[in-house]
């Protein structure tokens, strides 16, 4: 099977170099794109079917496609490299691993995009990716990939890194924008979009890393090609990992159509000796649980979606027997509420106070009264209530945790924790 | 206009503005925090939810904040079915809210109270800790109690983003978002005490008011018109025990809008100070000890001076007053209190008003011009609600992109990015740097002769028939041609000057400029700035006279009678002596122990314009009726009192009846019939919640003394009567049922943000209808070698006379000083807090400190006016020399630390 997104990649091995990579056929996408009409880039991937690898799956050459025709001022892609969902880490194993594949991804899309101008917007923490990068970005520039007139079409293109200070709300497309301008890391409202109005208030494209990886592939191969690399009536290939007590845990670039029971079982090894899977979640701390009678379900966004939860960023984070349920889901808040902008007042205030809640259940000092709130909460932070989707995301672990596991709750509010720590 | 449905409630409404606008202006109640009419939406308090439902058959529908919500035609919404998440969103807000409603400031006015009330929560489930922050010093003006911080982003959006503060913002963030500055200190913005009334609960509070705090309905408030500037921002001041505790806000949408600066809020002080004259005194001759006269004895000593004396007007003074002082020594004895050459430039602001094809720009006007021009005018220091405007006019560029890409107008902060730093073009011309120069798209330091001279040839440039300039540099050819270009393709470009500078070239240049911009479909506005409240309309009433206090002083008469006006503050010490130490009959009028007063035979004790009602005219010549907010002691009168046995009514009439286009004048305030239901009775100036009336006396005497009369005007000095809850005629207050904070404006107004549906709005007097270009002609520009061209260096804080008492803005003054630029200074071997001599200023002298203000023009000189301790006075425009003063120290109370100079070289 075709392995488009890590078959540079070699555990142990230092990244390729620039006449590395391109001697395995790196760079051919940007040779190929520079005979192309912008708008047939777009058009083409949006035929593939990709869908955005950030969380939110939508159609990334739809996305494209919002941008307005070119006015003559500055438009500018920006790749979201911020990776800071709990449980997730797909992205830096593609930037530390095969920087080279992210900018020639940039270029093409940029290309499509007609944007002289790309940002990588980098976790700060990611300083392995940031040196990779760098050094990727000054070797593209030495061979002509980036600069002026890019392999003599007429195409100009620079990109910049810029690592982020570190907050969970600059994933947020819109904060992070406001982010790169240096404002407070806010989400602005939308409309606009950025494609409208976006970076220094020019039209722009956030695209998450592992997104932007997949266009090399496309731009060469074709739409066909593509959609043949996926199972059954789904597209492509996508990172999918685990973490929790697996004998093997990690990411790995699997076909789109497996079953989350092929991927805990076939790739991460199946649960340690004397651990059992209680439920799990699918994509990151802000998706909601799912229980053991959902494994056979396929990883795709529509399947999960109609079992109550959201495939997110498909790398999934597995609650054992023998941990508390009540006290995992008092981490994800705890996180959240600290990461909160602190912009709009459900989320700002109302995080804290689930918190709060979620410790006294903790150290047994919890009433079923805080239970009832605790389900209150969950409809005030719900979509749609708050400013943007930090609190509805916090609220899904906390949401399906209450429905599943409603008897270990209770049980808090007489006994306290049972489980050791 | 859409039809829409709330509730099953059909309402027609404008699809241009929000939802949650509309909703109000309909008169219906909906919560709301973080949105203001001025400051547009961000939907981040997410208390204005309602449900908007897709269709008819939607039965679910979906939550909006209404404030970010665009109205669609024939959509249904419920305000009802969004209760529940009200209440939610009020209870985490609350959460770490303290318990201190009694001992806050706001308690009674405030917003959270009302809003929480109104949402239904009444209950709190929350038994954690509050969150708590430390407060900070934040200056003489504002108090800080972040304990009660709701976070909903009103203070820093008015600070930084509409205001243009830059030492202010949030900081930290989740629920541990603070607001404050950097590090403790002064807040520099000089509209910070707007925080006071934007803050929707008690985080920023009025700090002169906290030291001596009543409730907002134990105040006694009437509307005024203050008199910091020419400006005349509306306001309600309030007193109790009778002394003025604070200064707020009056909604006028032609005026001031929602907002004050701070020397208008703050500057009052001197209304309780112990500098009061609180009783008449005379004597008989000038080393005689001075004794009491009785209210009868001292009018009647006044009134017998009648025949013999001149008067001296006042610009600070009412026009009722300055009338009855003429009227009292006749036209041909009357002189206006201010210098030939500001008297010259005041008339001629309103030939421009009158022969000039122009309009006047109000502050809609101002906020709606999208290419300004200032010519030599400090605006910030000299008329600071209109710098406030301007920072709204040069956003007009941003909400025409906006429009262009179909943004609605309320997305305040979508058009701030997409905007970014892009501007509607801003141009000034000045000697100095500004508090204005961060918007401008250019800003060239000269002399005023030099700003003179490019204004000329800016409406040469855009109407040749303009009179010529000859001799420009390549690089002012260039700047004329932008400007001109600016002006030109602008729908409504702007000209603004003024008397400040003293320059009487200014004006003309800046008339000949909105002359030349003059088409048929455009007419161009204009703005002319006086430094004091009612300049223009003394010099209204000077009509063809050209009595200045120049010639009163070069006159022969040995009997006078000063108005309000302290001579020491406009001309020399030297000069104002020889004057009257020449008068042996000297009566003066005052409010204050002026160093004029101080030389009088006869003091009358003279009420403020808090305690005396009458009319002043603005820069505008927009003529506003002030109502005095509370009677003082019996001692002190208004002036009118003493010079006139007539009424204010009748006087207001006569006066306008006696000067050109005075009409306007006679229709400020209503008759009582015709206010709606009032059946004999007048306006209350107290509140229906006025406590302690009968007991307020008790310790002088346990019976309640008859209520104090107003004769004068359709208001009493009551609760009985028709409150502004029925008629905002005479608008004193802002209070409307479940609304008891200054945000129930909005019941008053006919459409939300817009103008009061009864209360007047002042009268303009002159209004131009002249079609004819005419020009003025070139003057001659004051070549400079070798000595310095004075400039007057105006200062919020300390410049204007009666405000400059207040012990709050006493400590935001600097000392008086001069100021040169670097290389002028290391010319002259002087370092910043030398001294320095004035050498050749007539009889204007003495040895004053001197800083560096690296943006100054070369050549010239700024003069601090009005501030303590420099005695140099109508020097602008003239030649100086300076000299080292190498026997100079600093006075132990020499404070230049409050000065706020843009450019970065400063002291």
């Amino acid at each position: 099977m075709d392995k488009p997104l890590t078959k540079n990649i070699e555990e142990g091995r230092a990244p390729f170099n620039f006449k590395q990579y391109e001697a395995a056929g790196g760079y051919e996408s940007v040779r190929k794109v520079v005979t192309m009409a912008p708008n047939d880039v777009v058009t083409l991937v949006k035929d593939a079917g990709l869908g955005g690898r950030g969380g939110a799956g939508f159609n990334t050459g739809l996305k494209w496609s919002f941008v307005p025709a070119p006015d003559g001022g500055p438009r500018y892609l920006v790749i979201n490299g911020d990776e800071m969902e709990p449980g997730t880490f797909k992205d830096r194993l593609l930037m530390e691993n095969d920087p080279h594949l992210l900018v020639e991804g940039m270029i093409t899309t940029c290309f499509a995009l007609q944007a002289s101008c790309g940002y990588i917007f980098l976790r700060g923490e990611y300083t392995v990716a940031e040196e990779r990068l760098l050094a990727a970005i000054a070797e593209a520039y030495e061979n002509g990939m980036l600069g002026k007139n890019i392999l003599g079409s007429g195409f100009d293109l620079d990109i910049y890194l810029h690592t982020s200070a570190g907050r969970y709300i600059c994933g947020e497309e819109t904060a992070l924008i406001n982010a790169l301008e240096g404002k407070r890391a806010n989400p602005r409202a939308k409309p606009p979009f950025p494609q409208v109005s976006g970076l220094w208030g020019r039209p722009t494209v956030v695209n998450n890393v592992e997104t932007i990886c997949n266009i090399p592939g496309i731009v060469v191969n074709g739409v066909d090609w593509y959609q043949g690399l996926g199972l059954g009536e789904f597209v492509g290939t996508r990172i999918s990992g685990v973490s929790g007590r697996v004998n093997n845990p990690g990411c790995w670039e699997v076909p789109v159509g497996i079953t989350f029971r092929q991927l805990l079982e076939d790739y991460a090894g199946g649960m340690q000796d004397g651990y059992e899977l209680k439920a799990f979640l699918p994509g990151g701390g802000s998706t909601d649980f799912l229980m053991p009678e959902h494994l056979d379900l396929v990883m795709d966004p529509g399947a999960v979606q109609k079992a109550g939860s959201r495939l997110g960023t498909s790398l999934i984070m597995v609650l054992d027997d023998k941990t508390c349920p009540v006290g995992c889901i008092r981490n994800l808040i705890k996180f959240f509420a600290h990461e909160s902008c602190g912009w709009c007042t459900p989320c700002r205030d109302g995080l804290p106070w689930t918190e709060q809640m979620l410790d006294k259940l903790e150290e047994g000092t919890g009433s079923l009264k805080d239970i009832e709130i605790l389900k209150e909460m969950t409809g005030y932070m719900g979509i749609g209530n708050t400013f943007c989707a930090l609190a509805p995301g916090a609220m899904e672990p906390l949401q399906s945790g209450l429905k599943y596991f409603i008897d270990e709750f209770e049980a808090h509010v007489d006994h306290g924790c049972g489980y050791s720590k | 206009m859409v039809k829409i449905t709330i509730d099953g409630k059909v309402l027609e409404v404008d699809e241009s503005k929000n939802l949650l606008e509309e909703v109000l202006s309909h008169g219906e109640d909906l919560p709301y925090f973080c949105w203001h009419p001025s400051m547009g939406s961000v939907g981040s308090c997410r208390q204005c939810a309602v449900i908007e439902y897709a269709n008819d058959e939607d039965e679910r529908g979906r939550l909006n904040m209404a404030c970010m919500t665009s109205p669609r035609e024939g959509a249904r919404y419920s305000i009802e079915k969004a209760s529940q998440f009200r209440a939610q969103a009020i209870e985490s807000i609350m959460i770490n809210h303290p318990h201190d409603c009694p001992v806050c400031e706001e308690g009674g006015e405030c917003h959270l109270q009302d809003m929480t009330v109104m949402s239904g929560h009444n209950y709190r489930r929350y038994d954690g800790k509050k969150k708590t922050h430390n407060n900070q010093y934040l200056g003489p003006f504002i108090g800080h109690e972040m304990n009660r911080c709701i976070t909903c982003y009103r203070c820093v959006r008015f600070y930084k983003d509409y205001a243009g503060g830059t030492d202010f913002g949030p900081q930290a963030s989740h629920d541990n978002t603070y607001f404050g500055r950097w590090q403790e200190g002064p807040l520099e913005s000089e509209f910070s005490g707007n925080l006071a009334e934007v803050c929707p609960t008690g985080v920023f509070t009025d700090k002169p008011f906290s030291k001596h705090y009543v409730r907002k309905w134990d105040l006694q408030t009437a509307p005024s018109v203050c008199a910091g500037c020419s400006v005349g921002c509306n306001t309600n001041p309030g007193e109790r025990y009778g002394t003025l505790r604070r200064v707020v806000n009056r909604f006028n949408d032609e005026v001031n809008g929602y907002f004050l600066c701070d020397r208008g809020r703050f500057g009052t002080g001197y209304v309780n100070s112990d500098n009061r004259i609180k009783e008449s005194m005379t004597r008989n001759s000038h080393d005689a000890d001075p004794y009491l006269a009785s209210t009868e004895e001292a009018k009647a000593q006044l009134q017998a001076m009648a025949g013999s004396a001149i008067g001296i007007g006042s610009p600070r003074a009412s026009m009722e007053a300055n009338f009855s002082l003429k009227q009292l020594v006749g036209s041909d004895n009357f002189y206006a209190g201010i210098s030939a050459l500001e008297l010259g430039m005041s008339k001629q602001i309103l030939d421009v008003y009158r022969s000039r094809p122009v309009n006047v720009a109000n502050v809609v006007d101002i906020e709606a011009s999208d290419a300004i021009l200032i010519l030599g005018e400090d605006l910030t220091n000299t008329a600071a609600r209109l710098a406030l405007a301007l920072r709204q006019s040069v956003r007009n560029l941003g909400k025409q992109m906006a429009r262009d890409m179909k943004f609605p107008e309320w997305q305040d902060a979508a058009i701030r990015q997409l905007t970014m730093d892009r501007k509607s073009p801003l141009f000034i011309l000045s000697p100095h740097s500004t508090r204005l120069d961060d918007i401008a798209a250019h800003v060239q330091i000269g002399s005023a002769a030099h700003s003179a001279n490019i204004g000329f040839a800016i409406a040469h440039e855009i109407d040749s028939s303009a009179p010529a300039v000859k001799g420009l540099g390549k690089d002012e050819q260039a700047l004329v041609k932008t400007i001109a270009a600016a002006l030109i393709e602008a729908k409504q470009p702007l000209i603004i000057s003024g008397t400040s500078s003293m320059n009487p070239a200014l004006i003309d240049a800046a008339a000949n400029i909105a002359t030349a911009l003059n088409t048929e479909d455009k007419k161009a506005n204009i703005a002319l700035i006086t430094p004091e409240s009612n300049t223009l309309g003394l010099a209204l009433l000077m009509g063809d006279s050209t009595a200045s206090l120049d010639d009163a002083m070069s006159g022969e008469s040995k009997s006078a009678i000063i108005l309000e006006n302290d001579l020491y503050r406009r001309a020399a010490v030297a000069d104002v002596d020889a004057f009257l130490n020449g008068i042996d009959q000297l009566a003066v009028l005052d409010s204050l122990k002026t160093k004029t007063a101080e030389q009088a035979n006869l003091v009358l004790a003279a009420g403020t314009s808090f305690e005396t009602s009458g009319t002043f005219v603005n820069y505008e010549t927009r003529a506003q009726h002030f109502y005095s907010v509370f009677k003082p002691e019996a001692s002190i009168r208004p002036s009118t009192f003493w010079l006139s046995d007539l009424s204010l009514a009748e006087l207001t009439q006569a006066c306008a009846q006696s000067i050109v286009g005075g009409d306007g004048m006679s229709h400020l305030t209503p008759d009582a019939e015709d206010l709606v239901d009032m059946k004999g009775m007048k306006v209350p100036r107290q509140q229906h919640r006025y406590s302690g009336r009968t007991a307020m006396r008790a310790d002088i005497n346990v019976h309640e003394p008859k209520q104090e009369q107003d004769e004068e005007g359709i208001m009493s000095y009551s609760m009985e009567g028709i409150s502004a809850l029925k008629n905002a005629t005479v608008f004193n207050t802002a209070w409307a049922g479940g609304w008891n904070s200054n945000q129930s404006v909005f019941k008053f107004q006919s459409h939300t943000g817009g103008a009061l549906k009864q209360a007047s709005n002042g009268q303009c007097l002159i209004q131009s209808t002249v079609k004819d270009k005419t020009w003025s002609e070139i003057s001659e520009a004051n070549n400079v070698a070798s000595d310095f061209q004075a400039f007057p260096l105006y200062h919020l804080f300390g410049s204007e006379e009666l405000t400059a008492h207040a012990d709050a803005i006493q400590e935001k003054a600097t000392g008086a000083y001069i100021a040169l630029n670097e290389a002028d200074a290391e010319k002259l071997g002087l370092q910043a807090s030398d001294g320095v001599t004035v050498i050749n200023a007539g009889n204007n002298s003495g040895s004053v400190p001197f800083i560096i203000r690296s943006s100054i023009a070369p050549g010239s000189v700024g003069i601090s006016v009005g501030l303590e301790g420099l005695d140099i006075y109508n020097v602008a425009g003239s030649t100086l020399s300076l000299e080292k003063d190498n026997s100079w120290t600093a006075p132990t109370n020499w404070n230049m630390s409050n000065i706020i100079v843009s450019d970065k070289g400063a002291v």
